[in-house]
């Protein structure tokens, strides 16, 4: 052992001197000015309002700004926004901009950017739009002052304006912000606290930020994505690695500071790593969800949709996809488990397959073929869908499982036609908590059929109903209610099945010090110490 | 023939093969699965606007449109603009050539380094305990995936020794050193597979021609073995040595994909993944065209080369 010892020692201590010899000019350890951060996916499209991936609201994030922000108690701050007053009528919202602040190609922001900015993000989001259906009016008062007339009283317009994930109401200069919405920007100018470098960017490998030195940073501390935005680093930068085991290796031995999701599997052996630390600062997390296809046979009937819930189990799938239960929590809640508006109304997370078996009987099932799309991408995509097409089986439904990759299934899901032409049955897939936390934001409760509905297109009016009233309830207590019943008859319904809630740690250097804690990766108020 | 002429009738034979590759490049794509629009839509997106971006992007057009038009720009240069990145293709494709390249080249001239003398050796000491070392490291090259050698080489030279980073591209503007620093791994890599294939035809080739009657009459002349087997034999048998290592480039310019990934080398291969999964038609097409033509000049540059090596093909 002692000789075994001493050889590696050796081995090691020659090359090290030999790795000090041809290493010409590299800095082993970093710039402590210098952020390299590996992300779940690498920026593409740049475009916040056309690319509505994650990536895409990372991304702008960063360089844009918003009027209003939503802290980590879920309550809504101004950002950009100084003052603002609402008329006694609640029908004339007035919003003062702060003053000093700057484009990054130095321009002041004025009213007259935020109205196009907003007036184009809402052709974009739905929130946005429906927001805008209640607008009479959304003018300039002076440079810095604008207002908002509603036709009717909207108990929906701040948590609006303070959407915390895609599509956020990004502000941008009216040259920006005139081009169509469905066409991307070009140029990226924005008012946020990093610039980005466009000549560095490489799309799918590598985007470049550097700390906006004229950004007004509110005074106050960073909570959530509201507070104080003050940038203490020189430059982060954006590093695609298609392979998280490279990633992973690349973090212990420092030559990037910042895993954004590594596998779960992958996260004991970076937590036993020397410098590195594992930690969740995203408090919401993720939920997984079950969809099935309204519109074709068999799940064109309740019974059968319910026999698939009744059937299902998410401790299995949460196994399946997460395997530690350290990093996820079984739970009915459709608008996320720890959020205002969570609610475990409507199911117990169990299968109960009797009762699966009874309800398949009622709804009449004769063998229809099931088409499962599965996505193998990654476990968390595939995984609940081999547990779900097993657990179908077994209570006598005929699935046909189809694997693909995720862009496959993006263009499959999109199909409204039968089975036998192309279309679908069910699904699964992930979303975050932040997304689904408001009955207007949640795409999944959009049940206008196929009108314009969320790909499933589960049609039922008194959903629709119920969301129009919460839409324009100002009450807290009362919107909790209305969210609550909305919850119940989604269920009864069956809208789509709540696989359960997981958390995705990020894996960093212990150089990097006071990571906000928010719903998406930010890069202000890191420290990195030396 | 001289060579001008090869040239030139090799340079117009290429014409209808980047044809017919443009062709099914393109169809290949439009009758696969999978939607661009779909992706870019998003997931909010109505069916009125799916159709305007699909609209815009003129995918709404009939295909032998969409052809045409392709066509077209190609014929002017032009391979279009990403639909997901909204940059030229020429553009990412000039971003990205730099480190396929630089891993295409160290590890062709590695391999050629060391797989020819290996080749040549084993054939040299036919049975003895070199030939059979050369060739067990030769199933071994072929049989043992990259990706294996790759967490191989990363973990014993980069995570225990320290010696090399275990990720990254520096380009040659950031240092000669940086620039091989980063490469190392990356062709210790891929040219095993190349060391292999390259021993075993160099050695396959020189023991056909070492039993040949020139190489009997070389010895009988008295010439020392050196002499025989170096300036005699091994130019009769450089021709299968050069066409394995011309095809050996063409394999590995579309091969590198794998070690793009466990190196995180920021090159073609890893653009063409992401672009198939994003189903970026524009950048598809203009890397199969790059590739292509980047093969048919690799076939090229070999058959002029023969002509070096055995002067009576010139002759025909």
């Amino acid at each position: 052992m002692f000789n075994d010892f001493s050889r590696r020692s050796l081995l090691k201590a020659g090359a090290a001197g030999l790795a000090t010899g041809i290493m010409p000019r590299i800095a082993r350890a970093q710039s402590s000015r210098v952020i390299r951060a590996v992300m779940h996916a690498p920026l593409r499209a740049t475009d916040p309002l056309i690319n509505t991936a994650w990536t895409g609201r990372n991304h702008g994030l960063n360089i844009y700004d918003t009027l209003f922000s939503t802290d980590s108690k879920f309550q809504i701050r101004p950002q950009m926004v100084e003052a603002y007053e609402v008329s006694a009528d609640k029908l004339t919202y007035t919003f003062k901009l702060r003053s000093g602040l700057k484009f990054h190609d130095g321009a002041p922001v004025t009213s007259a950017d935020v109205i196009p900015s907003l007036q184009r993000w809402a052709k974009r989001d739905t929130m946005g739009s429906r927001m805008m259906s209640f607008i009479a009016e959304l003018k300039p008062v002076d440079e810095r002052t604008f207002q908002l007339v509603l036709k009717s009283p909207y108990g929906q317009v701040l948590p609006t304006l303070a959407k915390p994930s895609s599509i956020m109401p990004f502000i941008m200069p009216a040259r920006l912000a005139a081009q169509a919405p469905d066409q991307p920007v070009t140029e990226f100018v924005g008012s946020g606290p990093f610039r980005f470098i466009a000549s560095e960017f490489r799309p799918g490998n590598r985007a470049v930020y550097e700390r906006n030195a004229d950004y007004v940073s509110r005074d106050e501390p960073s909570d959530g994505l509201a507070g104080g935005k003050i940038v203490k680093i020189d430059r982060y930068e954006w590093i695609s690695m298609p392979d998280f085991q490279t990633a992973a290796n690349a973090l212990v031995n420092k030559e990037i500071d910042f895993l954004e999701a590594a596998p779960h599997d992958i996260l004991p052996s970076l937590a036993a790593a020397k410098d590195v630390v594992v930690a969740d600062y995203n408090p919401l997390g993720f939920m997984s969800v079950c969809r099935m296809n309204w519109q074709s046979e068999p799940f064109n009937r309740p019974e059968i949709r319910q026999a698939v819930m009744y059937a299902s189990d998410q401790t299995d799938w949460l196994d399946a996809q997460v395997g530690n239960p350290e990093y996820y929590q079984t739970s009915a809640a459709m608008f996320g488990v720890t959020t205002p508006l969570g609610s475990e109304v409507g199911w117990n997370t169990k299968s109960d397959v009797a009762r699966a078996k009874d309800l398949l009987k009622k709804g009449g099932y004769k063998g229809e073929k099931v088409v499962m799309l599965q996505a193998t991408d990654s476990p968390l995509l595939s995984g609940s869908s081999t547990v779900t097409a097993q657990k179908l089986r077994a209570i006598g439904m005929n699935v046909e499982v189809q694997t693909m990759d995720w862009g496959s299934l993006l263009a499959r899901r999109v199909k409204q036609d039968s089975t036998a032409n192309g279309g679908w049955s069910i699904t699964h897939w992930v979303t975050t908590t932040t997304e689904l936390m408001n009955p207007l934001a949640n795409t999944l409760l959009d049940t206008r059929g196929k009108a314009g509905g969320f790909f499933g297109w589960p049609e039922d009016t008194e959903i629709e109903g119920l969301r129009n009233t919460f839409a324009l309830e100002p009450s807290a207590d009362a919107q909790k209610a209305v969210a609550e019943a909305i919850q119940k008859r989604a269920y009864d319904v069956m809208t789509h099945i709540p696989g359960g809630q997981f958390r995705q740690p990020v894996s960093h250097s212990k150089a990097l010090k006071n990571i906000v804690r928010a719903p998406a990766p930010l890069f202000w108020n890191v420290e990195k110490t030396a | 023939m001289a060579i001008a002429g090869v040239l030139l009738k090799r340079s117009v034979s290429v014409v209808p093969v980047l044809a017919v590759v443009a062709l099914i490049a393109f169809l290949l794509l439009r009758f696969s699965s999978g939607d661009p629009v779909a992706q870019l839509a998003g997931d909010n997106a109505d069916p009125a606007a799916i159709a305007a971006i699909r609209a815009r992007l003129g995918l709404d057009q009939p295909l032998p449109v969409q052809f045409l038009q392709w066509l077209w720009r190609l014929l002017q240069g032009d391979l279009g603009i990403s639909i997901v990145s909204n940059q030229p293709v020429l553009t990412l494709i000039g971003q990205r050539v730099g480190p396929t390249l630089a891993v295409s080249l160290t590890t062709i001239i590695f391999s050629v380094l060391v797989g020819v003398p290996i080749g040549v050796l084993a054939a040299w000491r036919r049975g003895g305990w070199l030939d059979r070392f050369a060739m067990w490291t030769s199933v071994t090259g072929f049989a043992v995936p990259t990706f294996a050698i790759g967490y191989f080489w990363i973990y014993l030279l980069s995570m225990q020794l320290g010696l090399f980073p275990v990720q990254g591209y520096a380009s040659l503007s950031q240092g000669v050193g940086l620039f091989l620093w980063h490469l190392a791994l990356p062709t210790l890599t891929l040219s095993l597979v190349y060391v292999a294939l390259i021993a075993r035809v160099a050695r396959t080739s020189l023991l056909e021609v070492l039993n040949e009657d020139f190489v009997r009459t070389a010895r009988a002349k008295g010439l020392p073995e050196r002499i025989v087997v170096f300036k005699h034999a091994l130019r009769n048998a450089a021709v299968p040595i050069v066409s394995i290592v011309g095809i050996g480039v063409a394999l590995l310019i579309g091969g590198v994909v794998v070690t793009e990934s466990v190196f995180n080398l920021p090159g073609l291969g890893r653009l063409t993944v992401d672009s198939v999964l994003a189903r970026d038609y524009p950048v598809i097409q203009g890397i199969i065209m790059v590739f292509g033509g980047a093969y048919v000049a690799i076939n090229l540059l070999v058959d002029i080369s023969y002509t070096f090596f055995d002067p009576r093909i010139s002759a025909q």
